[in-house]
């Protein structure tokens, strides 16, 4: 491909080629400090490209390919590459990886301990972690947790923070200093920025840790809190993750596991701040 | 150039030592691309190579695994649903390998439920499945349609509560092939496994691995699907050490003799298959043909993105394609009637 940029994210190596310099040049930018794959291989390919040659100039329109792929994604615009490339590669870990138990859940560590936040999209867990992160906790990821069967630990999967509408003001607000990606708005998911993680976070993104707690957030209702019940966080986290199936008996095992040993809290809450406060007087409840 | 240095590290791995990250990165995209890639981790299992390519190839090895198991159990539910009704139920492609313990099962990657019924059960066949679960793919009439007065199989059907898509057929290519394979007799030679299916004798099973691949479809998957014929010839010319002239024969009375013998000199070529040739009783002429030469592009079209490479072949062997499913005039109507449904018909 004309284009290369090749990083690793946690344990995941990736290649991203492309058919424009845009999408590269956006990558490059927001993940200048990120290390290489491995030994220089990744573990995954994502391709943008133009589905026809002509339209690489003309209306230009990325389609997203690689390893593994959706038969009838749709294309993005241009102007969308980043959001292409970010949604890339979180297709091959969703349909390709085989070695950890995915969870769409956003983690976040302090002292060598992780907080794993699940829920819907727009439950607010990107936000969530966004903001405990300016408050000091390390970022593990705010997409997918990565859960060895084999050991029971967290590995970090420290991407952009994809912030979507309303949130993005908030974290902008927050954290002044963060290196944002440009705004993409109105795309399939509304307006998005993307959020580096801090240097802290990219530094130990290869320093696994235990989750102590599970929590499910959810915006837009007054405050409250209630206790989970093991069988009911397995079956929330079995529908948040993309590889349970695949993994068989090993993802049964792990999830099993960690629901049988991790408290569990489900918390409403009406805005941001409320949000941070709860986990915070949480986390020193558990610890 | 990535194609060839799939073809390459499959049959002979040792010569991976000799890759750099480049070379392991553009392999892997490849035999991803073919969905060869748990068969290649098992092929170089414990070569030295980069820790990274160890782990990514231990990660298809276990993949593979699952997919073994799961081939095995969706074959245990169909077994469950259709053994009740008395017909012969025979096993197709890499679930009969995996079934039958056959090395060309390793690793291999397993997608629908490929099963063989004799044609006069498909109604019962058909109430059976539907009554245990599976449900249709195509809701289309036409299709649906075409499905029953031309092909080889009914329209896919899908189980609701598992996902996994059984294709039930009653002969190994469409009713419009010129080929007519001659599907009582690959019944009556299938072989019973312990569990009640039944798989494809060795000759039939060689055989439609080759029409399969030469008789039917434009050659994508080709790698993998010669990669089956390599491995097939491999364990039936160990066991039987006549087992390629009643190969031969079996060919000839099936009516796919040129196909199965464009499929072994390909495997030949590509894999070195110790394939024997006959000058009697019968003459089975086994040297590169140059058409061979157009069918080895098309094989191994891929780049070091997983990327296909060659259009013009690639089209080509589309338009074959189509033109060995069905007559030039039917298949003018076809692509009119899908065109008009709005379907695109693109390579």
């Amino acid at each position: 491909m004309r284009h290369v940029f090749s990083l690793r994210i946690g344990p995941v190596g990736f290649r991203v080629g492309a058919d424009w310099r845009e999408p590269i040049e956006a990558l490059r930018a927001l993940y200048d400090d990120y290390p290489k794959p491995h030994d220089g291989i990744p573990d995954f390919s994502v391709r943008l490209f133009a589905a026809r040659r002509w339209r690489r100039w003309v209306r230009p329109s990325i389609t997203i390919g690689g390893d593994y792929v959706l038969p009838d994604a749709a294309p993005l615009p241009l102007p969308l590459g980043l959001l292409a490339a970010e949604m890339g590669m979180n297709l091959q870990m969703a349909l390709g990886q085989r070695r950890y138990l995915l969870l769409h859940a956003a983690t976040v560590e302090r002292d060598g301990r992780a907080l794993l936040m699940t829920g819907v999209s727009g439950a607010g867990k990107s936000t969530l972690a966004a903001l405990l992160m300016v408050r000091g906790w390390r970022l593990m990821g705010d997409e997918f947790a990565l859960l060895d069967p084999a050991t029971g630990l967290l590995h970090g999967f420290p991407r952009l923070v994809s912030l979507k509408n309303r949130a993005i003001g908030v974290v902008e607000q927050a954290l002044p200093a963060g290196k944002f990606g440009p705004l993409q708005a109105d795309t399939p998911k509304g307006d998005i920025r993307h959020l580096k993680p801090d240097a802290a976070s990219v530094a130990a993104m290869d320093v696994p840790a235990r989750a102590v707690a599970i929590l499910f957030p959810s915006f837009g209702h007054a405050p409250d809190m209630r206790p989970v019940p093991p069988a009911e966080t397995f079956v929330r986290l079995t529908q948040a993750s993309t590889n349970y199936v695949a993994l068989g008996e090993r993802g049964f095992g792990a999830l099993t596991h960690l629901v049988a040993t991790v408290p569990t809290h489900a918390i409403d809450y009406p805005d941001a701040e409320t949000a941070v406060a709860m986990v915070e007087r949480l986390w020193e409840q558990a610890a | 150039m990535s194609g060839a240095s799939l073809v390459r590290a499959l049959r002979d791995p040792a010569t991976t030592h000799a890759l750099d990250a480049a070379g392991w990165t553009g392999l892997i995209a490849a035999a991803r691309a073919e969905q060869i890639l748990g068969t290649l981790a098992h092929r170089l299992q414990g070569l030295p190579m980069p820790a990274t390519v160890d782990r990514i190839l231990a990660d298809a090895r276990t993949a593979a695994e699952q997919g073994r198991t799961l081939a095995l159990w969706e074959a245990e539910m169909a077994a469950q649903a259709l053994l009740p009704l008395g017909v012969p139920v025979v096993l197709l492609k890499g679930t009969a390998y995996v079934a039958a313990g056959l090395s060309a099962g390793q690793g291999r990657n397993i997608g629908d439920l490929d099963i063989l019924v004799p044609r006069d059960a498909l109604d019962p066949v058909e109430a059976a499945l539907l009554a245990a679960g599976w449900e249709w793919v195509k809701p289309d009439a036409y299709d649906d349609a075409y499905y029953r007065r031309w092909m080889h199989e009914l329209p896919p059907l899908i189980h609701r509560e598992r996902d996994r898509m059984i294709d039930v057929h009653h002969t190994i290519l469409p009713l419009t092939a010129r080929p007519t394979p001659d599907a009582d007799a690959l019944l009556t030679g299938s072989v019973p496994l312990a569990n009640g299916l039944r798989v494809l004798s060795p000759e039939h099973m060689v055989i439609h691995a080759a029409a399969h691949l030469i008789a039917d479809g434009d050659l994508s998957g080709g790698v993998r699907n010669l990669w089956d014929i390599d491995r097939l010839c491999r364990d039936f010319g160990v066991q039987d050490k006549d087992f390629y002239l009643s190969l031969y024969e079996e060919a000839h009375f099936q009516g796919l003799w040129s196909q199965t013998m464009r499929a072994l000199r390909l495997a030949h070529q590509l894999y070195d298959t110790p394939v024997i040739g006959y000058c009697s009783p019968l003459r089975s002429d086994l040297d590169e043909k140059a058409s061979d030469r157009l069918y080895v592009r098309r094989l191994l079209a891929r780049d070091g993105w997983g990327r296909a490479t060659r259009p013009v072949t690639q089209a080509g062997f589309y338009l074959r394609s189509h033109l060995l499913r069905m007559p030039p005039g039917m298949l003018a109507r076809h692509l009119w009637t899908k065109w008009r449904k709005g379907h695109r018909v693109t390579p």
